[in-house]
């Protein structure tokens, strides 16, 4: 393993599990205990327990909290009720992405930004220099990636399997993309619980203290036990979100692609009446049309699409593969990738270069599995 | 602890091999097919190739990764496991037997003098 990695608080769990740990995003996560598609089935079936406690938090606070916001986030957090959560994006000047966050409305000028862990501190970097090239002095902006961890239960079962452990909390009335603070799970205090994932099944969320974790895994996988919850790795979450397409960052998001390429167009609001950064070359990419644009794929000839590998038309290069996989859900090799705009309609066929051969493949409706949110 | 059969005879990139008159049978070891997880795709090669010892001459991916096959002996190939085409996961299930991947007819019966025996392969995964 390679050295300097950071452990979560979890660590000790993944190992009495049996888990593989591999290195992630400068962590050593679980990548899978029993297997990828075991795990991917439960979670799909049953319920799947995770830890994603290397996700990084900052909290924004004080009067001038919403202001930081609207500034680096292309979303309209102003439209946000407290409690309510949004899927936003931040970008450079030129429309590029940074990273996608998560931004919680937990107070009247109280936010959780949640973003990934391999960008934790070039997120801090990005929006320090932003507040203070703004001038935004009244606000407190504060990482505390370190203070928390964060355990994730999804799943159709994850709400009957949970309810019991939150007996002050009617989980019925807790909707998709909303949160909950000042709640107890399993008798232990926690800062933020929500109704969230990265999955594309129901489920939760749920931000604990750092030293908490353990207790709360537990108490998790004891009440889950007969109803099949199991951990589940870092693998079956990969594939988990890649069939339900949401992005990822390294894959089919980064500081090379804009939102609108990606697809992600619903969360850019020009028109939310402050200026963000980016939003003038977003308005032009608009406005001039894109040339490029994130498809999903489905291989016609065996072989399974993979990052990075060519997509060609004609024996031209056209395009490359951002994630790929044999689909646990559909039992096909299916993939995302990115194409000029004229190859993305339904149906249109291109190759995938897979060690030097063209395999045939066409384009698909995505996303490849139609996610079960609770709304 | 990873199934190491006696009587077989291992390479370093775990492969086995198990000779019968001038025929090798190989495929990927125990300890191979836990590391990489649920196979899911196995690329074989065209039967009567000509490969080289060491040639890389087929694939097998998991739903993670990839990885390249080498054969631990020159010589031709006579059949490949169609199976694995509709039913990769047998890598998983039955490594050793029906999870075999091809058959080779040696050119050089030679090179299986530079293969591990299962005590030295069981003490080469050890340290892995």
């Amino acid at each position: 393993m390679e050295e300097n990695l950071k452990r979560t608080p979890l660590f000790e769990m993944h190992l009495k599990h049996g888990a593989r740990m591999v290195p992630f995003g400068g962590w050593e996560m679980p990548v899978q205990y029993t297997g990828v598609i075991e795990e991917h089935k439960a979670v799909r079936e049953q319920a799947g327990l995770f830890d994603v406690s290397h996700m990084g938090e900052f909290e924004v606070k004080g009067p001038q909290a919403l202001d930081l916001i609207q500034l680096v986030s292309v979303n309209n957090a102003s439209k946000l009720a407290v409690g309510q959560i949004q899927y936003s994006l931040m970008c450079y000047e030129n429309g590029t992405v940074v990273d996608d966050i998560l931004v919680y409305r937990l107070g009247e000028n109280h936010y959780w930004l949640v973003v990934n862990a391999g960008n934790i501190d070039k997120d801090w970097d990005w929006i320090t220099y932003c507040k203070e090239r703004a001038g935004l002095t009244n606000l407190e902006l504060t990482n505390i990636s370190h203070e928390i961890g964060q355990v994730a239960i999804q799943g159709p079962l994850a709400a009957k399997i949970l309810q019991p452990l939150v007996p002050n909390v009617v989980l019925d009335e807790l909707k998709f993309y909303w949160a909950k603070t000042g709640v107890s799970v399993a008798g232990i205090r926690v800062p933020v619980l929500s109704r969230t994932g990265y999955t594309g099944e129901d489920g939760f969320e749920i931000y604990c203290k750092q030293e908490d974790a353990v207790a709360i895994w537990e108490a998790l996988l004891e009440a889950g036990e007969d109803d099949g919850l199991v951990p589940a790795g870092l693998g079956a979450r990969d594939t988990l979100r890649f069939e339900a397409k949401l992005p990822l960052y390294g894959h089919e998001i980064n500081d090379l692609v804009t939102p609108l390429e990606a697809g992600l167009g619903f969360a850019v609001k020009l028109k939310k009446g402050t200026d963000f950064i980016g939003r003038a070359a977003l308005e032009a990419q608009k406005a001039n049309g894109l040339e490029k644009k994130l498809v999903g794929f489905e291989m016609i000839d065996r072989g399974i699409p993979r990052q990075g590998y060519e997509i060609a038309k004609d024996g031209t290069v056209v395009g490359s593969v951002t994630t790929g996989t044999m689909s646990p859900t559909l039992g096909k090799n299916i993939g995302l990738g990115y194409v000029p705009v004229a190859l993305s309609e339904l149906g249109t066929e291109f190759d995938v270069i897979i060690r030097g051969k063209a395999v045939k493949a066409k384009v698909v409706e995505t996303p490849f599995y139609q996610p079960r949110y609770y709304r | 602890m990873a199934n190491v059969p006696a009587g077989l005879r291992y390479s370093k990139e775990h492969e086995w091999i198990k000779v019968e008159g001038n025929v090798g049978t190989i495929g990927i070891t125990d300890f191979a097919q836990h590391q990489l997880g649920d196979v899911v795709f196995v690329e074989l090669p065209p039967v009567g190739r000509v490969l080289k010892a060491h040639e890389q001459f087929g694939v097998v991916e998991s739903v993670k990764t990839v990885s390249d096959l080498y054969t631990p002996v020159a010589g031709k190939v006579v059949a490949v496991n169609e199976a694995l085409e509709g039913a990769p996961e047998t890598v998983n299930t039955s490594a050793y037997e029906d999870g075999w991947i091809v058959k080779i007819e040696l050119s050089n019966p030679g090179d299986l003098d530079a293969l591990l025996d299962a005590a030295a392969y069981e003490a080469h995964i050890k340290e892995d």
